[in-house]
C-alpha cells in the first residue's frame, strides 16, 4: 500500500469508445445560427409552433450567459460544434434492419440483449435521431405510448404535448434549457393512462457517435393518475480529442397516487459537457423515485429537480457520482415541497479519484403552504486519494414553521485497515479497494435492475483498475 | 514430528522506532495446533500481524519460511494464496459488502472455487453450525455486528476458506461463555475437517479447554521464554505469567 499513487489518463473503456464511421451520416454546419434552426426544424416537418418556439429560443440563448457559477466550460466552443447529425438509416421496429455498424454497436452495449430479457420496450437514439424504437404488445394494448419524439409531435397525444413541452423547463430558466429549445432532437414521449401499471421497465438508450456533435434529446413522460412507470435512460459516446455536448431536457408528470420511477445510467466519455436537465412536477399523493448513476463526462451540471405540488406527495433520490482524471462533476438535486405533508427522501455519494473534481449541491425548498413536509438529505463522499476534490453545498430555504428537515454530510476515505483485512483474505489491493467502492455504491446499484447494477459495477471496477501505484 | 509448514527464525520486528520481538523462533508443523501465550504487550498480535505482512511492521532480521518458501517476500494477498489466514482481534466493518458477497469472492482469491449453488449451501451449513441466522449472510460485513457475531463470522470465514495456516488472534476475548464454547467447537470442525495447522494468540485459555494443543509458547518481551505441551496451559492458568516475567 504504497503512499504514491500512479496517474492514470483515462481507463480502457473498451466497449464503450468503438467509433463507428459517420461518413454516411447527414450533418448540419457547425454552430448555432438562425439558419441552422431553420433547417432542423425543416428536416424534422416541425408543426409551425414548434418551428417557432425554436426560433424564440435561439433569441433567449443568443441574450443569455453561461451560470457564473459552477466548473469551467471554457473548453466549450457552440460555433464548432454539430447541432444535428442524422444517422444514416430511417427509424426501424426491428433490430434486423438497423444498419450493421448501429446494430453492432447497441449489440456491444447490450440493448437488444437486456430488451429480451428485462424490458418492456426499448429506444435507441444514435446521435441526433432515434435508429431504433419498440415496445411490447401486451404494454401497448394496455394503452401506453412510448415512441421517438418526432412522431409523437404528430400522434395522437400531439396537443398534450403542445400544452406541456418545456413547461416545466421553459427556455428562459437558463442557457441551456433555451439551446435545447432551439436544436432539441429525438428523445421519446411515454404516456402511461390512468391506472396502468407497466411492470416491466422501459428503456431509452442515447448514444452519441459523431465526432464533435451535441445531443439534444427531449423526453417527456407522463404518468396519469394510479398509474405506475419504471423508465430507465442509459447513455455513452466514444471518446474523441475534442468536445461534445450533451444538453438533454426531461420533464416528467406524475399524476395522482402515481409513481414514476426514473433511473439513468450515464457513461459518457470523457470529452464530454453534460449539461442537462431533468424536473418532475408530482401531484397529490403521488410518489417520484430518482436513481442516477453518473461516471462519464468532462465537465457535468446535473440536478434533477422536483416539485412536489399535491399534498401527501413523496420524491426519494439515490445517486452516485464518480470523478477521475481530467472529471469535474457538478452534480446534486432540488426539491421544492408545495403540498401538505410532502416528504423527501435524498441520499447522494460521490467518489473522486486521481484529481477528480465532485460538487455535490442539494437545494431543499419549503414554501409557507407545505406544511408538515418532511426532508432527510444525506452525502457522503469517498475520496480515493489526496489529489482529488470533493465539495458538498447544502442549500435549505425553509419558510414554515413546522418542516422537519435533516442534512448530514460525511467524507471518507479507504482505511488502510480495510484494505489489509480483505488482502489477508486472499483479495489483491485492486481488488479489495473495487469491493470497498461497490460497497460504497451498493445502496444505489441495489436500486437498480439486475442487468444495470451489473454494469455499474463493471463501470466501478473499470475505473479502479490501474488506481494503485 | 509432522512435516514442517511454518518456520520462523530469530525474528525481529519493530514498529516505528519501537522493537516489539527480540528473537523468536518458532516451528510449526503441519496439522499442529500451537499456542502463544504472554502477558499485555508480550508482543502476540504482532507477531500475528507480521506473519500476514502489515505494511507498518517491519522485519529488521531473522526469516519466516512456509512451505519452505520465504514469506516475507511476498504481499498479504500472496500469503493469504498460499494457505495463510488470521482472524481478526476487530473485524473490520465494510458497508454495502455483503458477508457472502465478501466470503466469496475470498473463496476464490485463495483458489477455494465452487458453483454458486455450492457455496450457498456450504455457507448456510457452517451458520447453522456456528448458531448464526443465515440471513447474516446477507448483512453488510460485520457492521452492527455484535462482538460475538464479529468472531463468528471471522471463524466462518475460516471454515469456508480452508487455509493451511489459520493464526487466531485473541478470538476469544470479549466474548461469553456460550459464543467461546461455539467459536471453541468451530476451529474444533476446523482441525477436524480441514486438518490445517493453528496458531491460537490467546491470553485466556477458555478457548483451549475442548482443543487438542500440540505445543505451548510463552511469549514475554518479544521472546519465547518457555515451551511445553498442554500441561503449560494449566500451569499458566494457575500461577499466571510472573515466574517468566521475572525471568
Amino acid at each position: 500500500m504504497s503512499e504514491e499513487k500512479t496517474y492514470v489518463e483515462d481507463i480502457n473503456r473498451t466497449i464503450y469508445d468503438v467509433v463507428d464511421d459517420d461518413s454516411d451520416a447527414f450533418k448540419l454546419e457547425q454552430g448555432l445560427t438562425e439558419d441552422i434552426v431553420r433547417q432542423i426544424s425543416e428536416e424534422k416537418k416541425d408543426p409551425e409552433w414548434m418551428r417557432d418556439f425554436r426560433l424564440n429560443c435561439l433569441k433567449l440563448y443568443n441574450r443569455s450567459q453561461h451560470p457564473n457559477w459552477g466548473p469551467s466550460i471554457e473548453g466549450l466552443d457552440m460555433n464548432v460544434i454539430y447541432t444535428y447529425v442524422r444517422p444514416n438509416t430511417k427509424m426501424q421496429h426491428t433490430w434486423d434492419e438497423v444498419p450493421e455498424d448501429i446494430k453492432n454497436t447497441f449489440e456491444r452495449l447490450g440493448i437488444p440483449q437486456a430488451e429480451r430479457t428485462s424490458l418492456a420496450g426499448v429506444g435507441a437514439q444514435y446521435d441526433s435521431e432515434l435508429v431504433y424504437h419498440n415496445m411490447q404488445k401486451e404494454v401497448e394494448e394496455q394503452g401506453v405510448v412510448y415512441c421517438d419524439f418526432e412522431s409523437a409531435l404528430k400522434g395522437e397525444y400531439a396537443d398534450l404535448i403542445h400544452e406541456k413541452f418545456m413547461t416545466l423547463l421553459p427556455p428562459t430558466d437558463h442557457r441551456y434549457n433555451a439551446l435545447h429549445g432551439a436544436v432539441w432532437s429525438g428523445g421519446s414521449f411515454v404516456y402511461v393512462p390512468k391506472g396502468v401499471k407497466v411492470s416491466v421497465p422501459l428503456q431509452s438508450y442515447f448514444r452519441l457517435n459523431a465526432k464533435g456533435a451535441g445531443q439534444f434529446e427531449h423526453t417527456l413522460i407522463i404518468v396519469e393518475e394510479d398509474a405506475d412507470l419504471h423508465f430507465i435512460e442509459g447513455c455513452s459516446a466514444p471518446k474523441y480529442n475534442v468536445a461534445n455536448l450533451h444538453s438533454g431536457c426531461v420533464e416528467l408528470f406524475v399524476g395522482r397516487n402515481a409513481r414514476l420511477r426514473y433511473s439513468t445510467i450515464e457513461s459518457w466519455s470523457k470529452n464530454m459537457y453534460n449539461l442537462n436537465s431533468k424536473r418532475a412536477l408530482v401531484e397529490e399523493g403521488g410518489r417520484m423515485e430518482w436513481v442516477s448513476g453518473s461516471f462519464g463526462s468532462h465537465v457535468s451540471y446535473l440536478y434533477p429537480s422536483t416539485i412536489l405540488k399535491g399534498d401527501n406527495s413523496t420524491m426519494e433520490y439515490t445517486g452516485i457520482a464518480f470523478a477521475g482524471a481530467g472529471q469535474d462533476l457538478d452534480t446534486g438535486m432540488k426539491v421544492v415541497h408545495l403540498g401538505k405533508n410532502t416528504s423527501s427522501v435524498v441520499n447522494t455519494k460521490s467518489i473522486s479519484k486521481n484529481g477528480g473534481i465532485n460538487t455535490t449541491r442539494t437545494s431543499v425548498q419549503v414554501m409557507p403552504q407545505a406544511k408538515g413536509a418532511r426532508s432527510v438529505v444525506s452525502c457522503e463522499s469517498l475520496m480515493l486519494d489526496s489529489e482529488s476534490k470533493s465539495d458538498t453545498i447544502p442549500v435549505m430555504d425553509i419558510r414554515t414553521d413546522d418542516a422537519d428537515v435533516g442534512h448530514e454530510a460525511t467524507i471518507g476515505s479507504i482505511s488502510d485497515e480495510a484494505v489489509f483485512y480483505m488482502m489477508s483474505r486472499g483479495m489483491s489491493e485492486e481488488d479489495a479497494r473495487a469491493l470497498i467502492v461497490s460497497g460504497f455504491a451498493d445502496n444505489v446499484s441495489r436500486e437498480l435492475p439486475m442487468e444495470y447494477a451489473a454494469e455499474m459495477n463493471n463501470l466501478i471496477r473499470l475505473e479502479m483498475k490501474g488506481t494503485i501505484g | 514430528m509432522s512435516k514442517e509448514l511454518l518456520n520462523i527464525k530469530d525474528l525481529c520486528v519493530r514498529i516505528e522506532e519501537k522493537e516489539i520481538l527480540k528473537g523468536l523462533d518458532l516451528s510449526i508443523g503441519e496439522g499442529e495446533t500451537h499456542v502463544i501465550m504472554g502477558p499485555n504487550g508480550a508482543g502476540k498480535s504482532t507477531l500475528g500481524n507480521t506473519l500476514m505482512g502489515k505494511e507498518e511492521y517491519q522485519v529488521t532480521s531473522g526469516e519466516i519460511t512456509f512451505m519452505g518458501e520465504n514469506l516475507l517476500d511476498l504481499a498479504t494477498d500472496e500469503r493469504a494464496k498460499k494457505g495463510l489466514f488470521m482472524t481478526f482481534q476487530n473485524p473490520i466493518e465494510v458497508p454495502g459488502v455483503r458477508l457472502s458477497e465478501f466470503t466469496r469472492s475470498a473463496c476464490e482469491a485463495v483458489g477455494n472455487k465452487m458453483s454458486l449453488w455450492n457455496f450457498k449451501k456450504a455457507a448456510q451449513e457452517q451458520m447453522k453450525f456456528l448458531g448464526m441466522d443465515p440471513s447474516y449472510l446477507d448483512r453488510e460485513l460485520n457492521l452492527g455486528f455484535s462482538g460475538g457475531e464479529k468472531k463468528k463470522a471471522e471463524i466462518f470465514q475460516l471454515l469456508m476458506l480452508k487455509p493451511r495456516l489459520a493464526i487466531l488472534d485473541e478470538t476469544d476475548s470479549g466474548l461469553d461463555v456460550d459464543a467461546v464454547r461455539i467459536v471453541s467447537e468451530g476451529v474444533r470442525a476446523y482441525q477436524e475437517q480441514v486438518g490445517g495447522s493453528l496458531l491460537i494468540i490467546t491470553h485466556s485459555t477458555k478457548i483451549l479447554e475442548s482443543l487438542k494443543v500440540d505445543r505451548v509458547h510463552v511469549l514475554v518481551d518479544g521472546k519465547v521464554v518457555a515451551e511445553g505441551d498442554e500441561s503449560l496451559v494449566a500451569e499458566i492458568n494457575e500461577n499466571g505469567f510472573e515466574k517468566y516475567m521475572k525471568a
